[in-house]
């Protein structure tokens, strides 16, 4: 069970010169040292993930499970030096716990948790021969930053990976073109409109204009609370842009800050063709288009 | 003049002037030049005024730019042709270009825009009373 006892003085002697054979004779020693005590240190490793309540948001078996896991990979990177397997690992354990909620400084506080835990085990061990500890510390640490910067690298760029996800789906929903009518079609704006998202609904807006060969187009912007300056001419311009291609804008649905924003820009009123909700822009737009919406009851009475 | 023949058939080549009733149809093919320009404003005007048009739809679809001579020579078109009798329709100013036609301030006035030639036809139906000539009215 304890190999270092005879191996140990025979590193001391060559010392000098022999730094890349030392790793080399080092690590295995280590990697047998971390294998033999995996449960003890895993359990420890545990422990301390618990008593520093990170990982709150996963179960207790769960953390053990991901624990084995990453101790397994860890003892692996140390062994081999390639970083490939664990950047991997690494990659699809971010993928299931970034939904679950897992923040970048709990990943980064458990790796180096890891590196403490299993660096005091070394202590214990070697503590006897400082030069040795020394020695089998300048082994471990260069090996063990590594992987810890792996792990977090990996977890971050999940993350970011996410994100860049997330604002692409955002986007994408952000200016829904939907046709009610024939010729007719409604925007519906929801949340913040800020410079980039106001470009990208002209263009949603123009080319559905012309895709679905719309005359009339009911922008409904209830949902932005309010606009700064740019956008707001932006807005203007967009409308002009519409008329320029044949189709009249209706805005409908703007709150009370927008109309002074608009005002203060000194808007010309007599090209805003504005209606106080979407169900007025919609009726407004009907009748430019010449469509009269009956009740079938009331039709039916008058046909009688 | 033969020199003028000449230039005059060359603008055709980028410019159709079709007649379909009592409307012309022009299409303008290719980006003109200012000179050009100025020989399909005469030309299209003295068509108006020879024909006795109604209507006129230029389909500037064709055109991916469009600077600010370009928009004025247009709008100047159409208030010569209101004054000979015609509406002049303006169609397919595809949506970049109205984009930056707006955003540089280039404004086609009060000339009526449609989005492609049929309905460029309708609204001019609308504007004259299929033909007939209705009272001067703007968009509104």
């Amino acid at each position: 069970m304890e190999p270092s006892e005879d191996d140990g003085p025979q590193p001391t002697s060559g010392q000098k010169g022999e730094a890349p054979t030392d790793h080399e004779q080092l690590l295995p020693e280590l990697v047998a040292h971390l294998r033999d005590n995996r449960t003890q240190l895993r359990q420890e490793w545990a422990n301390r993930i618990t008593d520093a309540s990170l990982l709150s948001s996963m179960a207790p078996h769960e953390i053990f499970s991901e624990a084995t896991s990453v101790y397994d990979n860890y003892v692996e990177v140390l062994e081999t030096g390639s970083v490939e397997a664990l950047q991997h690992y690494a990659q699809n354990l971010s993928e299931r716990i970034i939904p679950q909620g897992v923040e970048t400084h709990e990943v980064v506080g458990i790796v180096l948790l890891l590196r403490d835990v299993l660096a005091r085990s070394l202590f214990e061990k070697y503590h006897k021969d400082f030069s040795l500890l020394n020695r089998i510390l300048d082994a471990y640490e260069p090996a063990a930053n590594r992987i810890a910067n792996t792990v977090s690298v990996s977890f971050v760029q999940e993350r970011e990976r996410v994100i860049r996800q997330q604002q692409d789906a955002i986007r994408e929903l952000s200016t829904p073109v939907l046709q009610v009518r024939e010729r007719l079609l409604i925007l519906p704006i929801i949340g913040v409109l800020d410079t980039q998202r106001a470009r990208q609904l002209t263009e949603q807006l123009l080319s559905g204009i012309r895709a679905h060969r719309a005359k009339v187009v009911v922008v409904d912007i209830t949902g932005v609370p309010d606009v700064d300056v740019s956008v707001a001419n932006h807005l203007v311009q967009t409308v002009d842009a519409s008329r320029l291609m044949g189709a009249g804008v209706i805005i409908t649905g703007l709150s009370s800050e927008i109309a002074q924003t608009l005002v203060r820009i000194g808007v010309d009123l007599s090209k805003m063709n504005t209606v106080g909700d979407l169900q007025g822009g919609i009726e407004e737009a009907e009748r430019l288009l010449g469509f009269t919406v009956r009740r079938a009851v009331d039709a039916n009475r008058q046909e009688d | 003049m033969p020199t003028d023949k000449r230039t005059e058939r060359a603008v055709q080549l980028s410019v159709s002037i079709l007649r379909q009733g009592n409307y012309l149809i022009a299409s303008i093919y290719a980006a003109l030049d200012d000179d050009e320009l100025g020989r399909f404003q005469r030309e299209l005007i003295r068509q108006v005024s020879e024909f006795r048009s109604r209507g006129v739809i230029i389909d500037v679809a064709a055109l991916d730019v469009m600077d600010s001579f370009g928009s004025r020579s247009l709008r100047n078109l159409a208030y010569m042709a209101r004054l000979l009798g015609a509406v002049t329709v303006i169609v397919g100013i595809q949506p970049d270009v109205a984009f930056a036609m707006v955003q540089l301030g280039m404004d086609l006035g009060k000339v009526h825009t449609a989005l492609g030639l049929e309905e460029g036809l309708v609204r001019l139906d609308e504007l004259t009373g299929a033909g007939r000539l209705s009272p001067a009215s703007g968009p509104k």
